[in-house]
């Protein structure tokens, strides 16, 4: 027989931090094999990708540019995710918001900028709540599984957006260009410098804090957290699991529309075809890169976001930006392998 | 006559290659494991039967392709959920991300080349030329419906996905049993993708499921986990799918977008009547989905 044993660390604690440097650097190994399967040098390859998201002040700033929408939607999934509501509609409920926002600019042109902005992110926030409300009132009423309600509701969110931008709101002026016409600097997030980076960035910084504030110091919070620790003695506590699953997608939707605000007021300066390059889905890697921890969110924002830059910037090495997209699924699938090996111990089997 | 025959056609068309995914979706949850993967199998199984086939123009090599990379990442999932442990929906995810962003890359040189006359069609004189992939898949709805209820193979992969403990106290390897589903069942997700591309819509493009996978796996509970189940359920998708594109070509003063979303609509539909009808019964779902299975809970 053995004389040894493998056995999972009995104490639950959460696998240790060099576990996720470890699985991102496997993560890239991995897809080096794929980027030298086709003929490039993957050290040149990762070096660009380097350089082109953080070597630069115009890459750092659109790096940050970019980890906006990720940190509002990972905070916003991170939450659900606590209590195992799988909510992977923040795609959807960020181009609600978005559409929101931009409904006011269409609707009720030239307001000043006092006013615009607040309604802009009110409605934004509003839409995409009641987008998540959307999944989570079929989940509460009649047991349906809100991972696929939640998805559904993206392609319907997608659809209603080409409508309006091919349809009703496209810009008489855009020579048939899928797009609103360009928002006044009354209806725009204000940017710093000369770069493309804005004041969304301080609405997400915000955001992490009051989420952290609402998790750790509300009693909400630690509900919240009682449920997603154990759900059975949080039942037996008297919290109400359903009334909980309901907040947390209204919050969930609420941060993806603010983010959705955000990339209409504050970069796109127009609703246009193909808004979001899918930050709702790499948002749910952020969020779990950071085990669903509001700082820890910001964090990854800013890394996922260099990630997407990066893709871009190999571009010119004639590969496609769909390596970053290659490079976020590596990273989850050793990050999930990782979390579990990294509690495995080995132990000496006690004699007979 | 003739427009409902077409109809009937096209309906069975856009439905086979969800019935594939439903098939392996139905196979996998009967062992007591969650697939989110679909979405990102079908891709894969698209791009590789694309790229396959245009460098072998070998219709058995591409599906021995396809069956190889669904069978693989069926063993990631597995290895995954059933030895690791890991959580069954985040891998599932995972899973999806991972075949979106690879089959994207892979995809790219293939991208817009049309593939035609891959498939060979059988004449069936009233009901018109049927193809290879929806001949098997009928051939698997009845493999399959006599396998799960009518075989001791089927009894013990219900009792994997009901209750391990005991399934493991009558002999029965249930990790055996639950690699087995989920490696099969993956590798009928990645066939259902290349059916989508040599049949349904024969050239290659990023993200050419648009949420196909994900509607099989609501339809796997449409179905209530039962093979005959799933064919109706396809079937009927595949027509309300095909009326959609229908009333768009006949010229239907509904803006596209609307019925582009019907697919989607009708699948939440589809799932709130399903929950609300058996919202006081037991649910025919396997009764341990989604949990692992522990041999020695010591820990």
């Amino acid at each position: 027989m053995n004389k040894y044993r493998l056995e999972l660390d009995p104490s639950g604690r959460e696998s240790p931090w060099w576990v996720t440097i470890v699985a991102l650097l496997l993560a890239f190994s991995l897809v080096a094999v794929f980027i030298l399967a086709t003929g490039k040098n993957a050290a040149t390859v990762y070096a660009k990708m380097l350089t082109g998201a953080f070597g630069t002040e115009f890459g750092l700033t659109e790096t940050l540019v970019k980890a906006i929408p990720l940190m509002l939607c990972g905070l916003g999934v991170s939450l659900a995710y606590r209590i195992q509501v799988w909510n992977i509609g923040a795609e959807g409920q960020f181009v609600a918001g978005a559409m929101a926002a931009t409904a006011i600019t269409v609707y009720l042109p030239g307001l000043p900028a006092w006013s615009a902005l607040p309604l802009m992110v009110l409605a934004g926030i509003a839409s995409g709540a009641l987008w998540g409300l959307f999944t989570a009132l079929p989940k509460v009423l009649f047991g349906v599984n809100e991972l696929i309600i939640s998805l559904m509701l993206n392609y319907v969110a997608l659809q209603a957006l080409d409508f309006v931008v091919y349809g009703p709101w496209r810009d008489p002026a855009g020579k048939n260009f899928p797009g609103t016409p360009a928002f006044t600097a009354a209806e725009s997030l204000p940017v710093w410098g000369n770069s493309r980076l804005h004041m969304g960035l301080l609405l997400a910084l915000v955001a992490v804090v009051a989420a952290w504030v609402f998790v750790q110091k509300t009693r909400w919070g630690y509900e919240l957290r009682l449920l997603g620790a154990n759900s059975e003695a949080a039942r037996h506590a008297g919290v109400n699991i359903k009334s909980y699953a309901v907040l947390v997608m209204l919050l969930s939707g609420g941060l993806a529309g603010l983010g959705g605000m955000a990339e209409v007021s504050g970069v796109a300066h127009r609703l246009l075809y193909g808004i979001s390059p899918g930050y709702g889905y790499t948002a749910i890697i952020v969020a779990w890169i950071a085990r669903l921890n509001p700082f820890g969110i910001v964090v990854s924002a800013v890394l996922f976001g260099g990630l997407i830059v990066g893709g871009y910037s190999v571009q010119t090495l004639g590969l496609p930006s769909s390596i970053s997209n290659l490079l976020q699924g590596a990273v989850l699938f050793f990050l999930i392998a990782g979390s579990i090996l990294g509690k495995v111990r080995v132990r000496r089997r006690e004699a007979a | 006559m003739e427009l409902f025959t077409q109809l009937l056609t096209a309906a069975v068309a856009s439905g086979t290659p969800l019935l594939f995914v439903t098939l392996g979706g139905i196979f996998i949850e009967k062992a007591g494991i969650i697939q989110l993967g679909a979405e990102g199998l079908m891709l894969m199984g698209a791009v590789t039967a694309a790229g396959v086939y245009l460098a072998t123009s070998s219709l058995p090599v591409t599906l021995l392709a396809v069956l190889l990379v669904g069978g693989l990442l069926g063993l990631l999932h597995a290895f995954l959920t059933v030895t690791l442990r890991a959580n069954q929906i985040v891998s599932g995810l995972a899973l999806t991300l991972f075949g979106g962003g690879l089959s994207a890359y892979l995809g790219k040189a293939i991208t817009g080349i049309p593939l035609s006359g891959a498939v060979p069609k059988f004449d069936f004189g009233v009901l018109g030329q049927v193809d290879l992939f929806t001949l098997s898949s009928l051939a698997l709805v009845v493999v399959l419906q006599i396998a799960f209820f009518h075989t001791s193979f089927g009894l013990h992969l219900k009792a994997v996905g009901d209750n391990p403990a005991t399934a493991d106290v009558m002999g029965i390897r249930v990790q055996g049993m639950r690699y087995f589903a989920v490696i099969a069942g993956s590798m009928l997700m990645g066939l259902g993708g290349a059916n989508l591309l040599m049949v349904f819509s024969p050239t290659w493009i990023e993200g050419m499921t648009t949420g196909r996978g994900w509607i099989a796996i609501a339809l796997v509970i449409f179905a209530r986990w039962n093979p005959l189940g799933a064919l109706a359920a396809c079937w009927f998708f595949g027509f309300l799918d095909t009326l959609g594109f229908r009333l768009q070509l006949a010229g239907s003063t509904v803006p596209p977008y609307f019925l582009k979303m019907l697919p989607y609509l009708l699948t939440i539909a589809v799932l709130i009547l399903v929950g609300w009808r058996t919202q006081h019964r037991m649910s025919r779902a396997p009764q341990a989905l989604g949990i692992p299975y522990i041999r020695e809970q010591r820990f």
